[in-house]
């Protein structure tokens, strides 16, 4: 009976209504979230998984072994690697193919590389204009590192101490 | 080899003891090492130095075990079983004695995994996954060894290696060269070769699969692939009469490297390193992709029906001017049975039955009643427990080395083998005794051999064949073989590839057949690859499928010496896989219509092709077709494709099939290779030891080279015998494939006037070679080795007289 009555009186006062503006009116006055990007930009963390890159030594030597673990262990089987011996004797990869379609950015290939070779940018707005350009080669991936080597040695060495 | 559990004789019930492992109760023999006790009922040990095939070195430690009573852990692999012992494999003495170990084992080993080739496929990897420690203990300078150089197949990483001395005792034992050592004490141990040669054997792959780390790899294979990303495809070796079981890895439709598949009573766990390497010819440059037709001088590219079109009308229009027996097919031994089978088929509807497969022999006298198959006479297994054999004309170690591995167990019990060769060979067993006698003296040499032995055990030679014994007086060694044959009751007589390409081979094995009935003994012989299966499946001119008659034609050497107006042949390069390469040449240059199923593209440095060939069509290797090698011992080996055809080329069944449907004849309606086979419906043949029969010797096949000539002998070395060997990158450039050579004794250059590395000319009725002169001790007086199978010497044509003179 009470409960009824109750019902009846929120009905009529619209308190949804009313509770529903309170959480906007809250909003209203609250600190904007919003952010004008692409002018404006969210903080990132330095474990950000976006765009691969393939790294290279200080001395400007290709990092990949060509171990393929990164391979083996992806999930969605983004990752084609061809190897072979260079002629100084060391084991290298002839193709580094990495199909972005197929990828799912979860970073196990970062994780498994043994020499910090293959990483995930923080480049995440990137766009094709033609078919078959998802799959970016060797070339491209040493590209990305060689044009973010700062801020991805700098983000390696903020994580470092948690790897 | 004592711990080997096939070397012990079964043993009476008695011998039987039982000890508990694990709380289970297991009965083993007497003498057993525990470790094969164990891997029959399952249970896992570590290792690392034991391998079922080797000794027991006890080197490694890894396999230590709990043993109740015992005051120390006690190695598994050395440590006899006896009966009520109590034995832990995971109780907690056992985990620290192995941990420790594993422990002291990678302190000198590099940390490289990713780098390494075995990683995926490592013993020391996996184990250290189980028994290691998650850090390291060891802070100081690691060992590094050098790496040595030791030859195109094999690549060392030495510093990995933890001298568990598989690959020395597989050297002394199994191959019987001894190419690995240790040398050097405690930290300074290194496992190299003598004087750091390089590895040479036929077998020396095999170490890279013993090698527990990733000390020893492959050298075509380094870097290019893991372990797991390979798929594991089940064939048959086509390169020698064993018929090795191989396990083809393909990644991506490529074929990445070939590794042994266990069959006991085949090729047990090795492989041949023909078996293993020949597989880089495969994925080479010069693979034919699509179909090809000549028109004038140039070669065109073209779609298969064009070519298929093209093909029939010609045949056809030789068919219809010059008849059927004017067209001859010629198929390469490493053809499949269906393939054989097929070509037989397709010439016998046409009315031919000039289809033959024994390129490389020269002697066909004794064909109409020549056994059902080359068999072996007895099963391959037996071959170790024999005690007795005589090889004629046989190079085992490189014809099929497989074959040899047996023999030299046959030898380690005490077998006597005795040899008949027209070349000094090595063996990697101590031959009873050897006579070396060129191929003209070589009849005489066994039928010396053969007398005495009639005379010992008083068995006549039949009347009509005396003429093998027209003044023949055995020697001293005659009379020993014989006396040693005379004393053997489980003998193999074994005729080689040289024997069976002899000119008189028939007379050869007429005597060995002899020789082999006069002791009791078995005759066997060594053919070329699927030669069983093409004689089975009607691949003869004499005989249709599983002997039955059929409509008769020429035979190889008829064919080349008489040349027809068309061949078909089934990929063979007519120059290098015929033994004597020019007629073949010649033939083919006289030829109207050439067809040439073929792998490979012909490339005018190996044959004229390029110039008689009218149609190329790509043909499938083994790894790329289904198909069946029937091998010595009659076994019917069935294998399907590993990878799908490169490119545009088709299985050799389907072309023929194809051709046979193009050319209106019935029959050749079969959906899939299944039907093919069971068309053939072969009988079970097993290793049937049918007698060869006695033939007369004929005199008209005699080869005497005239006065101031040599005899040349044409042997067809190991890494030349089928067009996928020849092309297989690493294998080319071992030891065992030297640049052709004219090799001659030193007193036989001498007598010449020739020093060593004199260029020489070889003058034969067909053609002049130049050559480099060799001295070479293994060639008899009068003789002149020059390999069969290369470009270089075609034109010598096959065992006959040949004159030497000093290249101008």
């Amino acid at each position: 009976m009470v409960k009824a009555l109750k019902r009846y009186l929120n009905t009529f006062l619209l308190y949804e209504l009313v509770k529903g503006l309170m959480v906007t009116g809250r909003h209203l006055f609250a600190r904007k979230i919003t952010i004008q990007y692409p002018e404006e930009r969210t903080p990132m963390s330095p474990r950000f998984r976006g765009l691969h890159a393939l790294r290279r030594y200080p001395n400007g030597e290709e990092r990949c072994i060509a171990c393929k673990l990164c391979e083996a262990v992806c999930p969605a089987g983004a990752i084609t690697i061809e190897s072979a011996q260079r002629a100084d004797g060391t084991r290298r990869t002839t193709r580094y193919d990495i199909d972005l379609f197929k990828c799912i950015y979860c970073g196990f290939c970062e994780e498994s590389c043994p020499v910090d070779s293959i990483v995930e940018t923080r480049i995440f707005e990137f766009h094709f204009e033609n078919r078959g350009e998802h799959i970016i080669t060797k070339e491209q991936l040493l590209a990305v590192g060689d044009k973010y080597e700062k801020q991805l040695a700098a983000d390696r060495a903020a994580d470092a101490k948690y790897r | 080899m004592s711990a080997n559990p096939k070397d012990i004789k079964t043993p009476p019930a008695s011998d039987t003891v039982t000890i508990e492992v694990d709380g289970r109760k297991l009965s083993a023999r007497k003498g057993q090492m525990l470790i094969e006790v164990t891997d029959a009922s399952g249970i896992y040990i570590p290792r690392f130095c034991y391998h079922n095939k080797l000794s027991v070195a006890a080197n490694c430690r890894m396999c230590l075990v709990d043993v109740e009573k015992a005051p120390k852990p006690l190695p598994a692999c050395a440590t006899p079983v006896a009966d009520g012992m109590v034995v832990r494999t995971h109780s907690d003495r056992a985990r620290t004695a192995q941990k420790s170990t594993m422990e002291f084992l990678l302190i000198n080993h590099p940390l490289d995994c990713p780098v390494c080739d075995q990683g995926g496929e490592c013993e020391l990897q996996d184990l250290a996954l189980g028994y290691g420690k998650d850090v390291s203990r060891y802070a100081e300078a690691k060992r590094i060894v050098k790496d040595k150089d030791i030859g195109p197949l094999i690549a060392t990483d030495m510093t990995r290696c933890i001298h568990c001395t598989r690959c020395v005792r597989f050297g002394q034992e199994v191959a019987g060269v001894m190419e690995f050592g240790g040398l050097g004490r405690g930290e300074h141990t290194e496992i190299r070769t003598f004087l750091d040669r390089s590895v040479d054997s036929e077998l020396s792959g095999n170490v890279i699969d013993l090698c527990p780390v990733g000390a020893l790899t492959s050298k075509p294979f380094r870097y290019t692939a893991r372990p797991w990303e390979l798929e594991d495809h089940a064939s048959i070796s086509p390169h020698d009469c064993v018929g090795a079981n191989i396990n083809v890895q393909a990644r991506r439709g490529q074929v990445m490297r070939v590794l042994p598949r266990d069959n006991e009573a085949v090729n047990e766990c090795w492989i041949a390193d023909r078996d293993r390497f020949s597989y880089e010819a495969l994925n080479g440059e010069d693979r034919l992709r699509v179909p090809m037709i000549r028109r004038g001088t140039k070669w065109e590219e073209t779609d298969w029906t064009t070519a298929l079109e093209y093909t029939v009308s010609g045949l056809k229009k030789v068919l219809l001017s010059h008849g059927p027996e004017s067209v001859g097919a010629l198929a390469s031994p490493i053809s499949t049975l269906e393939e054989f089978y097929l070509l037989q088929k397709l010439m016998r509807a046409l009315g031919s039955g000039n289809v033959d497969h024994r390129l490389r022999q020269t002697d066909f006298s004794d064909d109409a009643a020549a056994p059902l198959f080359p068999s072996l006479g007895r099963p391959l297994v037996e071959l170790e427990h024999l005690d007795g054999a005589l090889l004629i004309g046989a190079n085992p170690r490189k014809d099929q080395p497989l074959v040899n591995l047996r023999l030299r167990k046959s030898v380690q019990k005490g077998a006597r083998v005795f040899a008949v060769n027209p070349v000094d060979y090595d063996f990697s067993f101590k031959l009873a005794g050897e006579l070396i006698a060129g191929p003209a003296q070589m009849v005489r040499a066994l039928a010396g051999v053969a007398r005495a032995l009639s005379a010992l055990r008083k068995v006549e030679f039949p009347a009509a064949f005396a003429g093998y014994f027209r003044d023949v007086k055995p020697g001293a060694m005659e009379q020993a073989m014989a006396e040693g044959l005379s004393r053997t009751t489980n003998a193999s007589v074994l005729l080689g590839s040289f024997a069976l390409s002899h000119p008189q081979a028939a007379s050869l094995r007429t005597l060995a057949q002899f020789i082999a009935d006069a002791c009791g003994a078995r005759l066997g012989q060594l053919a070329d690859a699927n030669g069983a299966g093409a004689w089975l499946a009607g691949g003869v001119p004499h005989r249709g499928v599983a002997g039955k008659p059929a409509i008769a034609g020429r035979t190889a050497r008829d064919m080349l010496h008489n040349p027809l107006k068309a061949y078909l042949l089934l990929g063979l390069e007519p120059e290098l896989d015929c033994l004597d390469g020019a007629a073949a040449s010649t033939a083919m240059r006289a030829a109207e219509f050439v067809v040439m199923l073929t792998t490979f593209k012909p490339s005018p440095y190996r044959t004229r092709a390029v110039e008689y060939a009218d149609v190329w069509l790509p043909l499938a290797p083994f790894t790329e077709t289904d198909g069946t090698f029937v091998n010595a011992e009659g076994r019917r080996q069935e294998f399907a494709a590993a990878v799908a055809p490169l490119a545009d080329s088709r299985p050799g069944w389907k072309m023929l099939r194809m051709l046979g449907g193009l050319l209106g004849l019935p029959g050749f309606e079969q959906g899939g290779v299944d039907d093919v086979r069971r068309e053939i419906d072969l009988p079970d043949v097993g290793p049937a030891a049918t007698p060869f029969p006695y033939v007369i010797h004929d005199p008209k096949n005699d080869v005497t080279p005239a006065a101031g000539q040599l005899m040349r002998l044409a042997e067809t070395p190991i890494y030349a015998v089928d067009p996928i060997v020849r092309r297989a990158a690493a294998l080319q450039k071992t030891a065992d494939n030297p640049p052709p050579a004219a090799r001659m004794n030193a007193a036989q250059a001498e007598k010449l006037g020739f020093e060593p590395g004199n260029n020489v000319q070889l003058v034969t009725p067909q053609g002049v070679v130049r050559l480099e002169l060799v001295v070479d001790a293994r060639v008899p007086e009068g003789c002149v080795l020059v390999p069969a199978g290369y470009p270089e010497t075609v034109m010598l044509g096959a065992h006959g007289p040949v004159t030497v003179r000093a290249a101008s």
